[in-house]
């Protein structure tokens, strides 16, 4: 797993109020099947935003930025984070 | 250089039909404005009568704690109000008399008292089904409540009072879906027998903020909600009516289950009766009396 991918899966399970461990998800499962809600997906891409030390532009704020591990560590790639760093900013 | 929007709420106080007060968006009406909007709500009503439904007129205060539970509040802080009182003891009153009369103030002596206005007319409506089993075919209901927004603006079409006549389903997910669609196609065929060119539009709710953006993308893609667009107070369009899927926002938030199991699902389609209303003066002029006698014969205005 790499260090970015840990850092997301932290941040889902604080802030993501998903009924399963955000942990043990694949990559590509669907988060908002999984029980994300809007709400919740508004208070995920905050704490990102804190971790990453990033601030993601009105093009990617989109339901689907958010909708899998994989998806959201794609957006932060194309915001500049390194997949395999897994130092928090904060 | 004043706009068409200006030009047009000049031109309705001129006409006598609203009468300004000293804060923006809210309006005192003539009786033959309201006469308007009667008629909208009676010709409307009136297609709600195929089928039975319970028919309130909501209260326009809620009880505050729903608004934290329905979401509005985090989504739409920047909307809602709600009512505060003096609640301290009686020893504290001569600092509130104090404060009035030095011009101090006076409003941070007072209280949230429980109560907040209502922000869209269904609202009311979900906390009264809080706990309860629905059928899966759907309870429907035909409602109308006076609805307040905090949005102070000087266009006529953004009031800061306003009606909202609307019919709800709450039941199963198929069933809310072919209720919004089934009602926006009737909206338009309504609106158009009164003379109204309305397209529809896909919308989202105007939720708050930079986050506001990403639950405004999230609705437009799950294809939520839909607007029904018309020249209100400018040839600018705006929303007349909206048709709005819930899924089951509402049926979690207060525990409405499906007698099949599962949360309710739910969705509604609101009629705005002041927009329609401006909207057939700014089309048809301030001259009630000169209106196509179609138009005036389904709002049963005087012949």
């Amino acid at each position: 797993m790499s260090g970015s991918e840990t850092v997301i899966r932290e941040v889902l399970e604080a802030n993501g109020r998903l009924p399963v461990s955000a942990l043990t998800l694949s990559d590509d499962d669907d988060l908002y099947q999984q029980g994300l809600t809007s709400h919740a997906s508004v208070n995920v891409m905050l704490a990102l935003e804190d971790a990453f030390d990033v601030e993601f532009p009105d093009v990617l704020l989109r339901r689907d930025t958010f909708k899998s591990v994989a998806a959201i560590r794609s957006a932060l790639t194309s915001l500049g984070v390194d997949p395999e760093s897994s130092d928090r900013v904060s | 250089m004043t706009s068409d929007v200006d030009e047009f709420r000049l031109a309705l106080f001129e006409a006598g039909l609203l009468a300004p007060t000293s804060t923006a968006g809210v309006y005192h009406r003539s009786f033959a404005f309201e006469g308007i909007v009667r008629g909208v709500e009676s010709f409307v009503s009136a297609a709600g009568q195929d089928a039975p439904r319970r028919q309130l007129y909501l209260s326009p205060l809620l009880d505050s704690s729903a608004l934290a539970a329905s979401g509005f509040l985090l989504s739409f802080p920047n909307l809602v109000g709600v009512l505060t009182s003096f609640t301290r003891p009686e020893q504290d009153l001569p600092e509130l008399i104090n404060r009035v009369e030095s011009g101090g103030d006076w409003a941070e002596m007072l209280s949230p008292d429980g109560l907040a206005l209502v922000g869209a007319a269904c609202h009311p409506l979900y906390p009264s089904l809080a706990g309860s089993e629905v059928p899966e075919e759907g309870l429907l209901y035909q409602v109308q409540a006076v609805c307040h927004r905090h949005e102070p603006s000087d266009d006529p079409a953004r009031m800061q009072s306003f009606s909202q006549h609307e019919f709800v389903f709450v039941g199963c997910e198929a069933g809310a879906l072919a209720h919004r669609d089934m009602w926006l196609e009737r909206g338009v065929q309504l609106l158009e027998q009164l003379g109204l060119s309305v397209e529809t539009v896909p919308a989202n709710d105007p939720f708050f903020g930079r986050v506001g953006k990403l639950m405004k993308a999230s609705q437009r893609d799950k294809a939520a909600k839909f607007e029904l667009v018309a020249p209100i107070s400018s040839a600018s369009p705006g929303a007349v009516t909206s048709g709005n899927f819930h899924g089951d926002h509402f049926g979690t938030a207060y525990d409405i289950s499906l007698s099949g199991g599962g949360p309710a699902h739910s969705a509604c389609i609101g009629f705005g009766l002041e927009r329609i209303t401006l909207a057939l003066l700014h089309l048809h002029g301030l001259d009630i009396a000169s209106w196509p006698a179609p138009v005036r014969s389904h709002l049963h205005l005087a012949l």
